[in-house]
């Protein structure tokens, strides 16, 4: 047992020799995480704060400007010109100089004064039609303000109901908070397949695997040593986007340090898991690592990272199941935003665990076979 | 090939258009019979189309949610319907406050609405609150629970008035928005995620695949034994990019028939000319790929180094999901050197609103420039490490 611990301890060292000794490999294992938290950071907002829009007020009255002045003071939307003609709205629009245009019906103010409903027009630009659907409703809201001063300034009631919301955990609900603590799984997701993947298949290339198996090694003594330092390598970036997250956005973090770290290591684990599994069927490093990232590609895209798991049709939902980049997602957030302990977590750490082991046996079989 | 090495004989044009056409053949072989490369041009895409397809959307709909009735009333139950009715909800009613929060710790829903024992004493009177709780986690779903919440709450009191009932919401001059979306009026996510997939498609062929196969060659020294051939290293260049370009324009045909005949993408602009943007593109990314793979010489570095420095940000800072306009201004200066965002561009506006030259002849001459850049430095980084 104790050999068997020290032969272990002797190929960490050296796969950690031969990943670590080149110092671009290794800045760019270290600086990679701190790099895409900045990147995306402030880049991965679905928050608007700056829509160039065109008005075309054809009422010229007291009340469109009021409402037009509504839109200016909003802070997010930034008049780019006053339309006199529909026939601008297209050149405007097409060439993409506004993302909105607003447009206010002539009788605008005279149908506000009799009581009725008066159609605010707000033409988009659909290309993106996610960033045009945030931008009509921030247009809803600078409305929704317009029709409460009109109310108060002509003594009319506010109406019977309002909306009185409230966010937990994220009191601004800002992207960042969401996102950041999500990379911390996806970016080490990346890195440790790849480096698992990639540290069987380059022995294979250059022929030393042939020579590791006439050693005294084990194939589960191999596979320690193999998933070790990919796994170590992995706590490592996680630290350090978990350092951005703390000191550079300053995202307060709400729960324990050992949980998160015991749930990352389960989710290494898997992720090792798969990587080594990869590199048990690839035959060079080109094959590993392009498998792996066909591998890392459904997993980044089907976590719950970018776009809701509850909006995806039943049977995807089915696939992410098996997704251990979810459970991290979840796992990461629960612990930083909301502060859960290891008791609330089971859910998402008995799967990582399956995924683990099936994984990692699967790979060792496959080992095991070339043994014999 | 050094600065004073005595000039070589031009050789006759038919004998180089040889020495390509092997090599061309000799690189198309080794991509055919490495299952690896089928899986990146043929596996990825046709995975990337189906998942973006099917599966993905930015929309938010059958959200979780719990609405609390604190004491049982038709106005409550107005509002409850509203909710359940909703195709964005998934609603279900609990009795108690603490009931729903402990559904929301325990991630079974993401939101509350509360409805209190007073509301509907106080709806009668017309000043009523209904308190909704979101788990502001994900702020964008959050965000949008809030507008639907909005408009589930404004269309029980539109209901109400319908039915001769008390309003439960105000009436009368108000003004109201009226949006159309304007080249996507269905107001369908896939339409620019279609476009947006065949950026990341094209960028993956292009870039990521380049340079693992030529660092690779680096690796093994093949690419050194080239050299003492006869064939000259625009020879080779332009032997390590055609397959790449051809197998690129691949996936692009593969994704437009997707697009089109799967999921009734429209395409207003002309085929022709998005042949045309594509291949400036693919240029662009195929160099990109071979400059960084004859610089670090090395598989993981070059793949690593391509993905970060190609393939993040086609999917980041090229507008395809986020709104550039909204960035702060120094990620915006560097998407401007970004050129998946031209492509970007062209592509959202040749699909959806057709050719508008004012918007394709400058991108495409961005486009154009930073391929001749490109070709030119991966040109003098390939006879460079001759050395």
């Amino acid at each position: 047992m104790f050999a068997s611990l020290l032969r272990v301890m002797a190929l960490i060292r050296k796969e950690l020799l031969a990943v670590l000794k080149d110092a671009r490999t290794r800045n760019m294992l270290l600086l990679q995480p701190v790099l895409q938290c900045l990147l995306f950071g402030y880049a991965a907002t679905l928050d608007l704060n700056n829509v160039p829009y065109a008005a075309l007020d054809r009422d010229r009255s007291t009340a469109s400007s009021a409402l037009l002045a509504k839109l200016d003071g909003s802070g997010v939307f930034h008049r780019v010109a006053n339309l006199t003609d529909a026939a601008d709205m297209r050149r405007l629009i097409d060439s993409q100089r506004v993302l909105v245009v607003v447009q206010i019906d002539p009788d605008f103010q005279s149908q506000l004064s009799r009581g009725e409903a008066a159609a605010v027009q707000v033409i988009a630009d659909g290309r993106n039609s996610n960033t045009a659907g945030a931008a009509v409703g921030y247009v809803g809201v600078a409305v929704d303000s317009f029709n409460a001063d009109w109310r108060s300034d002509h003594g009319l009631p506010q109406p019977p109901i309002r909306l009185e919301p409230r966010a937990w955990y994220s009191a601004n609900l800002e992207t960042r908070w969401n996102l950041i603590p999500a990379l911390i799984g996806t970016i080490t997701l990346m890195s440790t397949m790849m480096l698992a993947a990639l540290s069987v298949a380059r022995e294979r290339e250059e022929g030393t695997f042939d020579q590791l198996l006439v050693t005294p090694f084990t194939p589960v003594e191999i596979m320690a040593g193999k998933a070790i330092p990919a796994m170590l390598i992995g706590l490592v970036q996680a630290t350090n986007a978990l350092l951005v997250a703390q000191f550079w956005f300053r995202i307060p973090f709400a729960g324990s340090f050992l949980t998160l770290y015991i749930g990352l290591i389960l989710f290494l684990l898997a992720a090792v898991g798969i990587g080594l599994f990869v590199s048990s069927i690839a035959a060079t490093m080109q094959q590993a690592m392009l498998y792996a990232f066909v591998a890392i590609m459904p997993f980044a895209l089907l976590s719950g990272l970018t776009t809701p798991i509850s909006s995806m049709p039943p049977l995807v939902q089915d696939f992410t199941l098996i997704n251990p980049l979810r459970y991290a997602i979840d796992l990461v957030h629960r612990v930083y935003l909301e502060g859960a302990g290891l008791g609330q977590l089971v859910s998402d750490l008995w799967p990582m665990a399956i995924i683990a082991t099936v994984t990692l046996s699967a790979a060792a079989l496959m080992f095991r076979s070339r043994l014999e | 090939m050094t600065a004073n090495a005595p000039p070589r004989r031009p050789a006759p044009l038919a004998a180089r258009a040889r020495r390509i056409a092997a090599l061309i053949r000799k690189e198309g072989r080794q991509v055919v019979r490495d299952p690896s490369s089928f899986a990146i041009g043929v596996v990825l895409p046709v995975m990337l189309i189906l998942l973006f397809g099917f599966g993905l959307s930015l929309d938010v709909k059958n959200v979780p949610i719990a609405v609390v009735i604190e004491s049982p009333s038709s106005q409550a139950s107005e509002i409850a319907a509203s909710f359940q009715l909703s195709p964005y909800f998934e609603a279900q009613i609990t009795p108690s406050m603490a009931d729903a929060q402990a559904l929301v710790r325990s991630d079974k829903v993401d939101g509350i609405v509360l409805l209190r024992s007073d509301f509907a004493r106080r709806a009668a009177n017309g000043d009523a609150s209904v308190q909704l709780v979101v788990n502001g986690i994900d702020g964008n779903t959050a965000r949008i629970i809030e507008a639907y919440a909005e408009a589930a709450i404004a269309q029980s009191g539109a209901r109400a008035t319908a039915e001769g009932q008390d309003a439960v919401t105000g009436a009368g001059g108000e003004a109201v928005v009226e949006s159309q979306l304007w080249f996507n009026s269905a107001n369908d996510s896939r339409y620019f995620l279609v476009p947006g997939l065949i950026v990341l498609i094209v960028t993956l062929i292009g870039a990521f695949m380049t340079s693992m196969v030529v660092a690779r060659e680096w690796e093994r020294g093949t690419f050194e034994a080239l050299f003492v051939t006869p064939v000259r290293t625009d020879e080779i260049l332009i032997s390590k990019i055609v397959p790449y370009l051809v197998l690129g324009m691949g996936g692009l045909l593969l994704c437009m028939a997707a697009a089109r005949f799967m999921f009734d993408v429209p395409f207003r602009g002309s085929f022709v000319t998005l042949l045309g943007v594509s291949m400036l593109y693919l240029l662009v990314s195929v160099a990109t790929g071979l400059l960084i793979s004859s610089t670090l010489k090395s598989q993981f570095l070059a793949s690593q180094v391509t993905l970060v420095a190609t393939f993040m940000p086609a999917l980041m800072l090229s507008g395809f999901i986020y709104d550039l306009r909204s960035v702060p201004l120094a990620v915006r200066l560097v998407s401007y050197l970004v050129p998946a965002r031209y492509y970007v561009s062209l592509l959202q506006t040749m699909f959806l609103a057709g050719d508008v030259w004012g918007v394709i002849l400058p991108n495409a001459a961005i486009l154009a420039l930073v391929a001749t850049v490109m070709l030119a430095l991966t040109r003098r980084a390939t006879r460079k490490s001759l050395g």
